[in-house]
């Protein structure tokens, strides 16, 4: 285990005791975790290889006492650590020693939803589903869909600028948010952004989305909320290389059609998805593509018949159309117990670089190449339209050097796609993950202009302070 | 130093030499004026700058992958030459990127990095989303001679800060763009615009919201209260798709539509010569005389706030994204109705945004909507750490900035 955190500072451990009291008066007692046992539970998020039990956890009820905690913080010079549901697969809400978790999760109300305007106000516990469900009753839905939608938070999203497996025609959370409620670090709260389509002044939203909680604590969130589709479809391709595979998303693009999501599974995915869920997937081709459509029934025809017309200029060799609510269902199930799926098998990483999806076929390829070298298997499951890889690197969690060599070779997976054209993350964030590779994308002097923005926000680096930035050289 | 010089080294051709030029700026502490097809230059606050840095030698497109609806182009490229390299290969920008040509007077080609600095966006940001959603990638010089990039050529990409969209909408005042990259669509094969005549604001704004709610993917809802050519109040819906789905949305909208009246449709050429004049104001444009505003506030306030800033001022106006923006055109006069105005709209949650008026009145009132102590402090500092010396179009959006 190779990620370094920074050195606890000894005055904040010393002073703890005295700490506890100054919060306690600021929030309701069931709302201020202090003991060893129920502390643990915060100690890391699903990025579980790390572990960091806080000071104290806070679980504030309102924006109100979220600025009371960050200004009686911010006095006292401690860190704080935000956190949604602890979905992050970067390690974004893995706490410090000497920090306190900022945990959301008792603000958990859908504020107002506004049908005229098409948005709905909520706070930032809220989960990302439970905003969907509230408003499809009346036909409508909150686009981003990020695997852990169930239970990940609209704050924590947001914090992370989440995506899922529909951004390509829906985009990503920045997209489709219209404001947030924050506080900042010196207990300042601030409105950005609103009901409006746009905000005067810079676009401090869009910043803010994304920084992984270091410009501030959000509170609540205004999202935009789309009509759903009429009907949506899915079609399932088996080809006999990913190449072919590759090549049939890049033709369908280019033939000017955009489907509601394109995902790719390769040989190793498609085996371990039939194997658990019994979703009908051929066993013997080397890739599959699930490609859905949305609209009436006649214009998914028209539109299915037209990417299946694409793929088969591509060889394919397996086209399964649904035919009925059943099966659309069956073939969704394999893919979204993908990651459940695989870790049946074995402990996995999931790495989350994205390339430009012209250089897909090369980047499996070297993918498959590097992590049989190191005696890894690998299965790949990814949003073949956006270019957005998840090589998951399989290890044994009870062999350190099993361990550490897939903790590597993610690391070089994500070098790769650098390389490649793309970037480290595509939605899940740089967390501590893949703090210490910003090198690799960006400039010392990119770097530290993003840190004089995280300085204006946050000048005594409080925030989420481990995260992101590598921990050498900061300003 | 001779006049002639100075233009000749303010018209960088490469990246590299936008450093120097601005390293030099920072010695002789100038301040640089931001330009590029120069056709916008009435927008923001005046700005008094000691030269003019134009991207206009900064051009051509650096990259473009149709497959992968990623287009990149150096700041200064024509606006015109990126759409047109697009239309051959069946794509376009998704929002629509307004031309304010007709609105300022100005002659000149808007450029891509224009775009992208003023976040301006079409009637179909309402469906597809503003300039800033499909800007992914910057290179810009900060104001301590440095080449930056934030985002890049992949749509998924969430490393390190957003510096993306904190640039895109910052008139030039965080630094010179050198280049900017696009996610892009596919354009689509036919249009119509369905028409409901007569409609008061209040129903005109029901009837953009019903068609919005649709699963129909509505992607222009515009309402002219005095009508395209001043005859009667019209409200248009647009729909853009390939023929045949196009022919039944447009039916199945129809229908859904009843309640409001009868629907007339207008197909094509005619249809995109609609939606052209809407994204260019030019149904307020004409005149030179008033003053122009652009209104953006929650589209359910919308009618009430247009009511109470009526009430008091002589004003036309329209609406488009569904009534989430007013274009609204008053006379000058001593403040351009900017008091009333801004309570009006502050009242509906809303901000306002002198758009057209002359010098003397955009000097001395606040063009962007004043921002709060709070929001000012940070937006102080996120200037000072781009820009410490104020170089880059000093005051464009708010004095000191």
């Amino acid at each position: 285990m190779s990620i370094p955190f920074p050195l606890p500072d000894g005055s904040i451990l010393a002073r703890r005791d005295e700490i506890l009291a100054g919060l306690a008066p600021l929030l309701p007692s069931e709302a201020l975790i202090t003991t060893e046992d129920e502390r643990r539970a915060f100690e890391t998020d699903a990025f579980t290889a790390y572990r960091r039990v806080p000071l104290a956890v806070a679980l504030p009820t309102t924006t109100e006492e979220v600025s009371a905690v960050l200004r009686y913080c911010h006095e006292q010079g401690v860190k704080v650590v935000a956190r949604g549901a602890g979905t992050s697969l970067s390690g974004g809400a893995i706490p410090q020693t000497d920090a306190i978790v900022l945990g959301l999760s008792k603000l958990n109300r859908i504020l107002d939803v506004n049908f005229p305007n098409r948005t709905a106000r909520v706070q930032a516990g809220v989960t990302n589903l439970s905003i969907t469900e509230s408003v499809s009753a009346e036909g409508f839905f909150y686009a981003p869909d990020p695997s852990s939608q169930l239970a990940c938070t609209i704050g924590g999203n947001i914090g992370m600028n989440s995506g899922g497996a529909h951004c390509l025609k829906y985009g990503v959370t920045t997209n489709n948010v219209l404001g947030v409620r924050m506080v900042q670090m010196d207990g300042t709260i601030l409105d950005l952004g609103g009901e409006a389509m746009d905000a005067p002044g810079y676009d401090l939203l869009g910043v803010m989305v994304g920084s992984e909680g270091q410009l501030g604590i959000i509170t609540e969130a205004v999202v935009r909320i789309l009509p759903m589709a009429e009907d949506a479809r899915p079609v399932l391709f088996g080809f006999d290389t990913s190449e072919e595979a590759g090549a049939c998303v890049a033709a369908i693009i280019g033939a000017g059609i955009i489907p509601v999501a394109m995902e790719f599974m390769d040989k190793e995915a498609i085996a371990i998805c039939e194997a658990f869920a019994k979703a009908g997937y051929p066993l013997d081709v080397g890739a599959m593509l699930i490609i859905e459509v949305e609209g009436s029934g006649v214009e998914m025809d028209a539109q299915l018949a037209k990417i299946i017309d694409i793929a088969k200029q591509h060889n394919v060799r397996v086209v399964r159309e649904s035919k009925s609510a059943m099966e659309t269902a069956a073939i969704w199930k394999g893919r979204k117990s993908a990651f459940g799926a695989t870790g049946r098998l074995a402990d996995y990483i999931c790495m989350d670089g994205t390339v430009p999806t012209g250089q897909l076929s090369y980047v499996l390829k070297r993918t498959g190449e590097i992590c049989a070298a190191a005696g890894h298997r690998v299965a790949n499951v990814f949003h073949a339209g956006d270019g957005n890889m998840h090589p998951l690197i399989m290890f044994d969690v009870n062999d350190p050097k099993s361990a550490a060599s897939a903790e590597h070779i993610g690391l070089e997976l994500l070098k790769l796609c650098v390389d490649a054209g793309g970037c480290l993350t595509g939605e899940h964030g740089v967390g501590i993950e893949k703090r210490d590779l910003m090198r690799y994308q960006f400039t010392e002097d990119d770097l530290r202009q993003q840190m004089r923005v995280r300085a204006v926000f946050d000048p005594q680096w409080l925030l989420n302070p481990a995260k992101v930035f590598p921990l050498d050289g900061r300003e | 130093m001779n006049v002639t010089m100075l233009i000749e080294r303010l018209q960088p051709q490469s990246e590299q030499e936008a450093c120097e030029i601005v390293k030099q700026a920072k010695l002789d502490r100038w301040s640089l004026a931001i330009e590029g097809g120069g056709t916008r230059a009435g927008l923001g606050r005046p700005v008094q700058a000691d030269a003019v840095l134009s991207t206009r030698r900064l051009t051509g497109i650096t990259l473009y992958e149709p497959a992968e609806l990623v287009i990149s182009a150096r700041a200064g490229t024509p606006l015109a030459e990126v759409e047109a390299a697009l239309a051959a290969k069946g794509q376009m920008l998704p929002f629509e990127p307004a031309d304010y040509r007709a609105l300022y007077g100005s002659q000149g080609e808007p450029t891509i990095g224009a775009v992208a600095a003023c976040n301006l966006s079409g009637p179909r940001r309402i469906q597809t989303g503003a300039a800033r959603d499909a800007l992914i990638g910057v290179r810009l010089v900060n104001g301590q001679a440095q080449a930056i990039k934030s985002g890049g050529r992949v749509m998924k990409n969430v490393t390190g800060l957003d510096l993306v969209k904190l640039t895109c909408g910052a008139h030039g005042t965080l630094g010179l763009f050198t280049e900017v990259t696009f996610k892009l669509l596919p354009r689509p094969h036919a249009q119509t615009t369905l028409i409901l005549d007569g409609l008061d604001d209040a129903h005109a704004i029901a009837a953009m919201g019903s068609a919005l709610s649709s699963p129909f993917e509505v992607s222009g809802a515009a309402h002219l209260p005095t009508g395209h050519d001043g005859t009667g109040a019209q409200t248009l819906l647009r729909l853009e798709r390939d023929a045949e789905s196009l022919a039944y949305r447009a039916q199945k909208l129809v229908e859904r539509l009843a309640p409001f009246g009868a629907v007339r449709r207008v197909e094509g050429a005619e249809s995109a010569a609609l939606w052209r004049d809407i994204a260019q104001v030019k149904p307020l444009a004409k005149a030179h005389g008033p003053a122009i505003w652009k209104l953006s506030l929650p589209a359910h306030k919308a009618t009430a706030c247009m009511k109470a800033i009526c009430e008091n001022l002589g004003a036309r106006y329209f609406y488009d994204w569904g009534g989430g923006l007013v274009w609204l055109a008053v006379m000058p006069g001593e403040d351009a109705g900017a008091l009333r105005i801004r309570a009006a709209v502050a009242e509906a949650h809303g901000h306002a945004t002198l758009m057209r008026a002359p010098d003397e009145i955009r000097a001395k009132l606040d063009v962007f909507a004043p921002l709060g102590a709070a929001l000012m402090k940070v937006t102080s500092g996120i200037k000072q750490s781009f820009d410490p010396d104020g170089i880059f179009n000093p005051g464009r959006m708010y004095a000191g900035v």
